[in-house]
């Protein structure tokens, strides 16, 4: 389908001079070149094999290490003779605050790519496209301290509401403290990952075929109904793989979590008042602490970080393989 | 209905109303209408039920529009018509909704940071002041993002560059498809994964101190995937007659790429570059952890900790001063502004060398 498999590009015909010595010569600029580039092609996969084999390494160090369950303690205490620590409390922080965002991100994402694709006016929909992809760019430590000093001193009221109304529940019980919790950290991942569901999914829906549309259209379905019947079902696969890119960057966030979270390490059915924890944060803010096998400690926990991150991104580019497939069959 | 067939009640012939071509439509002033009313209602329960935030007020007006469009339709229109107008709502409140949060955060950040920011801020470090007295600045964190960013580029851009002329010139086989998967699986490690990576090898193995360029490498491994993607998209977009026209006149492959290739992309590979950078630069999870933070201005960046944008704002955050909070606002609107000129300028190059017979 492209060059890459035209015959024309695999051997480059010799020039005269070097026709007579014989039909396949190599010069050696082109080995060197070859040589360089798939060089650094092979060097990217030996950092990759580098990073799982150390972290790998300094885990089984700090696992072997550990006086308790690594899966199970609810607890972190890398220091000492006894050293005990587990992952229980930041696995289950960094599930349901990524739970939480995905949540409410995805939905409106969805929205608002449908807004910039479907209903904005013309005029309006590129330059929103353009900003959208540039909030994309805003650093996480901003979100982090917008979160920690804007965000959190406004939701105690909505807090404190849901309390009312909803506290009956266990899951969003609140005692009026300030409201540094997971979900907050749910609500503030939801915002930074907003801008790259969004940018994703627009891109899928302004692929939708128009004679698809055109076609619902012709039959009298209202825009939603076009929307339904040939834009949602085109872009599904897109979105979900829009959405997991999404849950990779919520999963290893970690700078807004450190800034917004007051962390502690009990599992708590309340998800409105503060403590919990996430992988990322619990690095950021024991690191300082650690000696060597604190350190390590947080190394085992990083790795898992990585192994679950890895998982969801795989499944992610899984689909959009699929997608590619199907779309490739219909255009 | 009943009223066109009280109207045409003469005519006997017909036993039914004449089917309807126009169904009937709500007035267009209905929707602002309806809008205002909603506001109002909204911000009067807002002030009867005592809610502190206007967000909450907006949230219910939200909501009452919603429903009452639905309604109002259902009644006059058709349930598919309220259905369309409920999706339009929806649509459009996702898009507010959106708004709203992104929008304070970036006023918020200008309006904190312009506080303290001017000629003084940017050209002086920390030194020995102490956290909670106004004063400082942010020039060795300015120093050290732009060197640590800079070694990291030096690293990354080559490496990656290469790696994308390998894969698309002359990847085919095996190793190219693990090329090619391993980058989908590098674009996706946390920074702070990166980070670890780093501190595992340089530090706790090799037993080198925290440092800059430890800190860079860290940002390298970040911004190699990012370069192979967007270098690889536009390597695939110089047309292939380009490439077989200099074949044929017997240029050598590796002087075809370097002399005709490159230089047709050139403007997609610099945008991808930059945009590259600008996600880099507002790194801090392996900065904290490598470069740990220094208050005073170290222009090495091979010895000894340094300082960067994003880590200087964690810091000053951590403070937890007035002053502290002041410059860390500062310091994030300088990091917003770095990234976000770079991003339009990465564009723009886009836009202005954007390849002719593209597609």
């Amino acid at each position: 389908m492209d060059y890459s498999t035209s015959p024309l590009s695999e051997t480059p015909p010799p020039p005269p001079a070097a026709a007579s010595v014989s039909g396949r010569t190599v010069r050696p600029g082109d080995r060197i070149f070859l040589g360089l580039s798939r060089g650094s092609g092979v060097a990217l996969l030996v950092i990759m094999a580098a990073i799982a084999a150390f972290l790998t390494y300094r885990s089984v160090l700090a696992i072997s290490g550990d006086k308790s369950n690594f899966f199970t303690t609810l607890d972190w205490n890398a220091t000492g003779t006894e050293p005990k620590f587990g992952i229980a409390v930041l696995a289950f922080g960094t599930v349901v605050s990524s739970v939480i965002a995905m949540a409410i991100a995805v939905p409106v994402a969805v929205g608002i790519a449908l807004f910039i694709s479907h209903y904005a006016p013309r005029k309006l929909a590129s330059p929103l496209g353009y900003v959208i992809d540039l909030l994309a760019a805003v650093p996480s430590i901003v979100y982090g301290l917008w979160g920690a000093l804007f965000l959190v001193p406004h939701l105690s009221g909505l807090y404190g509401w849901l309390d009312d109304y909803l506290g009956w529940t266990g899951i969003f019980s609140y005692s009026n403290g300030a409201a540094r919790s997971l979900f907050t950290v749910g609500i503030l991942l939801a915002i930074m990952i907003l801008p790259i569901v969004t940018s994703v999914s627009r891109e899928v829906f302004l692929q939708v075929p128009r004679m698809h549309e055109e076609a619902a259209l012709a039959l009298g379905a209202t825009r939603w109904e076009v929307i339904r019947m040939s834009v949602l079902p085109f872009g599904r696969s897109g979105v979900i793989s829009a959405s997991m890119l999404g849950l990779g960057r919520a999963l290893g966030e970690t700078m807004a979590v450190a800034t917004v979270l007051s962390p502690s390490f009990l599992i708590s059915a309340s998800l409105l008042d503060p403590g919990g924890g996430t992988f990322a944060q619990n690095i950021a803010s024991k690191f300082s602490e650690a000696d060597t096998f604190g350190q390590d400690a947080l190394i085992a926990s990083g790795l898992v970080l990585f192994v679950i991150t890895l998982l969801v991104n795989g499944a992610a580019r899984l689909i959009i393989a699929r997608r590619k497939e199907y779309s490739g069959a219909s255009s | 209905m009943t009223v066109a067939t009280s109207h045409r009640h003469r005519k006997v012939a017909e036993p039914r109303p004449p089917l309807a071509l126009k169904q009937s439509r709500l007035p267009r002033w209905t929707l602002p209408v309806l809008a205002l009313v909603a506001v109002g209602a909204g911000c009067g329960i807002g002030l009867v039920a005592g809610l502190d935030s206007t967000v909450q007020w907006g949230l219910i007006a939200a909501l009452l529009f919603v429903l009452a469009t639905y309604l109002l339709t259902t009644a006059v229109e058709g349930t598919r018509q309220a259905k369309d107008r409920l999706a339009t709502s929806a649509v459009w409140t996702a898009f507010l909704l959106a708004v709203v949060p992104l929008a304070s955060l970036l006023w918020e950040t200008v309006a904190r940071g312009t506080k303290v920011l001017d000629g003084y801020f940017l050209s002086h470090s920390m030194g020995t002041l102490p956290d909670a007295l106004p004063g400082g600045g942010v020039y060795h964190a300015i120093i050290g993002t732009l060197e640590q960013v800079g070694l990291a580029t030096l690293i990354a851009a080559p490496l990656g560059l290469l790696t994308a002329i390998y894969l698309v010139e002359y990847g085919r086989g095996r190793l190219a498809k693990v090329v090619t998967f391993f980058v989908d699986v590098m674009t996706g490690i946390p920074s702070i994964v990166a980070g670890l990576f780093v501190l595992s090898v340089w530090i706790l193995i090799l037993g080198f101190g925290p440092s800059g360029f430890a800190g860079s490498m860290a940002l390298a491994i970040l911004m190699m995937p990012v370069v192979v993607r967007s270098t690889e998209e536009m390597l695939k977009l110089v047309p292939n007659e380009l490439r077989e026209a200099s074949l044929a006149l017997g240029v050598p492959k590796w002087r075809t790429i370097l002399k005709v290739v490159l230089p047709t992309s050139i403007g997609g590979i610099t945008t991808g570059v930059m945009l590259a950078i600008a996600r880099i630069t507002g790194e801090t999870a392996p900065v904290l952890l490598l470069v740990w933070g220094a208050k005073t201005i170290n222009n090495n960046p091979f010895d000894g900790a340094q300082q960067s944008l994003p880590l200087y704002v964690f810091q000053q955050w951590q403070q937890g001063s007035d002053a502290s909070y002041d410059r860390a606002w500062a310091a994030a609107l300088v990091l917003i502004a770095f990234v976000m000129v770079l991003n339009l300028v990465a564009r723009g190059i886009a836009r202005w060398k954007a390849p002719k017979a593209g597609r």
